[in-house]
């Protein structure tokens, strides 16, 4: 079953053409990220860890001036992120540091050896007007607190 | 004031022993030496400041004996609980959390599964050709870093093991070593290389077979471009690699994370031993979390597996796929899970932790994470290496002492732990006194 976490609708209320890329998505450490790690309810760790990084061809494709979201859709699900540039990616792969919003797009698939595929997974991009959900919001629909 | 000197940090697999920190009534109030990670937690994050149960939904205070009867109550309730992560503790708590999967029947498996895991399982069908850190830094004139990126996930790893140190041997440091860089995107550890090789997502075994075929003459078969990079530049990669005096692969979740996983590891393993022909040649884990490598030797010498051992048949059972945290959190084959020193719910895949919220969760750490979100009993606990002192494994398997440099009023986790224990053996025999169920 495909999850939705949407922090709206609007996406699908938009009449102008919306351009969808497909691209690889890896997930992994960034010094930001590590140095939140252990304090995972701040705005910092937010900052660090709610974002998509695109090659320069990419980001210009896709990120419009007035929206610098993307949302980013998996078969296991999908995610609205702040979109970066990062000149050191190639065209067609996308960097999201590991965290709760990667993961989202992951599947649950071990290959028989217990670690899923965070790294490799087949996405579609494309610039979104929703926001990013915050670390209490994205888990208010499983986790046993109020957003 | 009190200074600190030889700190070591207890952040990453480093195990940097060389940190000099400053407490002034009891807090650290400077770090000295560290990197950004290390600094970050010995200066300290906001804390869980009590034990709580969740009643009507909302987390309450109480004592943290209640607490553990409570945590006891669910480990003894259910029929196949999962202990999850073990690897930010010490080796103290990890052996005293063997003993408590093993009373109640449980499934213990740790980070690992979701970072090295396949490493640990590549090493055991082939073997690692290994070294200590202080032999790489005292020998090494060649660094292969595959599929990881230190300068932002073990910063200090390039200025006092691998690239950018000088040793014995390489007195001269960064100018009398070669480093080379293999990943899918330049990054800042690639900005330190001789050499970048850029594969295509999900090709590492095509590639490393490729230089084992060209290291065994075998290069005039092989297409013209393999995994996105040339043949060409692979045949120069091998007589790189055999000009090595003492060469040195570090590899990272680039591999592990990847198609393939513990294939991977087993080819890079092979790789090594045959460059092991020609010249000496180390391979080696980038262990993330700073005890990770710990877990893996307390459940071997414990159990006889590394990780991923299932309790519940009366023995230690390994079957990684089958017995690991994801697997069973996504066969809904586990019904309670006490987590540990790690945050599941960030780490794991979403669908994953819907299962998860669905169970009781019984989580010890020091901080509040997604998590405590979805947890039934949370136990605040002393931060090991900074309130708590014990023994650690850095990435290269030696063990070091963490030390205890404040004073603190949370039990450590190996305390828990203990009493958690306590409670259950409690707990039980009431229930068999009173002849119950």
């Amino acid at each position: 079953m495909t999850a939705h976490y949407l922090a709206s609708d609007n996406l699908f209320k938009r009449k102008d053409v919306v351009v969808i890329t497909k691209a690889i998505m890896i997930s992994g450490r960034t010094l930001a990220q590590g140095a939140g790690c252990e304090s995972k309810m701040t705005q910092e760790y937010f900052q660090a860890v709610s974002i998509c990084s695109f090659s320069e061809a990419d980001y210009k494709s896709l990120v419009q001036a007035e929206e610098k979201n993307v949302l980013i859709r998996s078969r296991f699900g999908q995610a609205v992120l702040s979109a970066r540039m990062d000149s050191g990616l190639p065209e067609g792969i996308i960097f999201i540091p590991m965290g709760p919003w990667a993961n989202v797009l992951v599947g649950p698939d071990t290959g028989g050896c217990g670690m899923p595929q965070y790294k490799g997974v087949e996405v579609e991009v494309e610039a979104t007007a929703s926001k990013v959900l915050d670390i209490r919001a994205l888990f208010s629909d499983i986790g046993r607190i109020e957003a | 004031m009190i200074v600190h000197e030889d700190v070591i940090c207890s952040f990453c697999g480093c195990l940097c022993d060389d940190l000099t920190v400053e407490v002034e009534d009891n807090q650290v109030k400077r770090v000295k030496h560290s990197c950004r990670l290390g600094a970050s937690k010995l200066m300290g994050h906001d804390r869980i400041k009590t034990p709580m149960i969740r009643q009507n939904g909302e987390l309450t205070e109480v004592s943290y004996q209640e607490a553990y009867d409570k945590a006891a109550e669910i480990l003894l309730r259910a029929k196949h609980p999962l202990l999850y992560g073990w690897a930010s503790t010490v080796c103290e708590a990890q052996k005293k959390g063997i003993l408590l999967a093993e009373e109640v029947g449980g499934i213990l498996d740790s980070t690992a599964t979701v970072c090295h895991g396949p490493s640990v399982i590549g090493i055991e069908e082939k073997g690692l050709a290994g070294a200590t850190l202080g032999q790489v830094k005292n020998r090494a004139d060649l660094l292969v870093f595959w599929g990881c990126n230190p300068a932002e996930a073990h910063p200090r790893h390039t200025l006092r093991y691998s690239s950018n140190v000088c040793g014995k041997f390489t007195s001269e440091g960064r100018k009398c070593k070669k480093v080379i860089v293999v990943d899918v995107r330049e990054t800042r550890t690639s900005k330190n290389a001789d050499k970048f090789i850029r594969l295509k997502p999900g090709s590492d075994y095509e590639v490393i077979s490729a230089l084992r075929m060209i290291l065994s003459g075998k290069a005039e078969i092989l297409p013209d471009e393999i995994g996105g990079v040339s043949k060409a530049e692979l045949i120069s990669l091998v007589e790189l690699l055999k000009s090595a005096k003492f060469g040195a692969l570090f590899f990272g979740l680039g591999v592990t994370h990847s198609r393939g996983r513990y294939k991977n590891i087993d080819n890079a393993l092979s790789l090594i031993a045959e460059l092991n022909a020609q010249t000496k040649f180390i391979i080696q884990p980038m262990r993330g979390h700073y005890n990770v490598a710990g877990i893996g030797q307390v459940a071997a010498w414990e159990t006889g597996f590394p990780m991923a051992i299932d309790f519940s048949r009366g023995m230690p059972y390994f079957n990684p796929g089958e017995t690991a945290a994801c697997d069973v959190l996504a066969r809904q084959d586990t019904d309670a899970a006490l987590v540990i020193a790690a945050d599941p719910a960030s780490n794991f895949p979403r669908s994953v932790v819907e299962y998860l919220a669905k169970i009781p969760v019984i989580q010890i750490d020091p901080h509040e994470n997604p998590t405590t979100f979805l947890a039934d009993v949370v136990i605040p606990s002393a931060v090991a290496g900074i309130e708590a002192e014990g023994t650690a494994y850095r990435m290269d398997g030696m063990s070091l002492r963490v030390k205890k440099i404040v004073e603190s009023s949370y039990p450590s986790d190996e305390e828990v732990v203990h009493n958690i224990i306590a409670s259950v053996r409690r707990l039980r025999s009431n229930v068999i006194v009173e002849g119950g169920t």
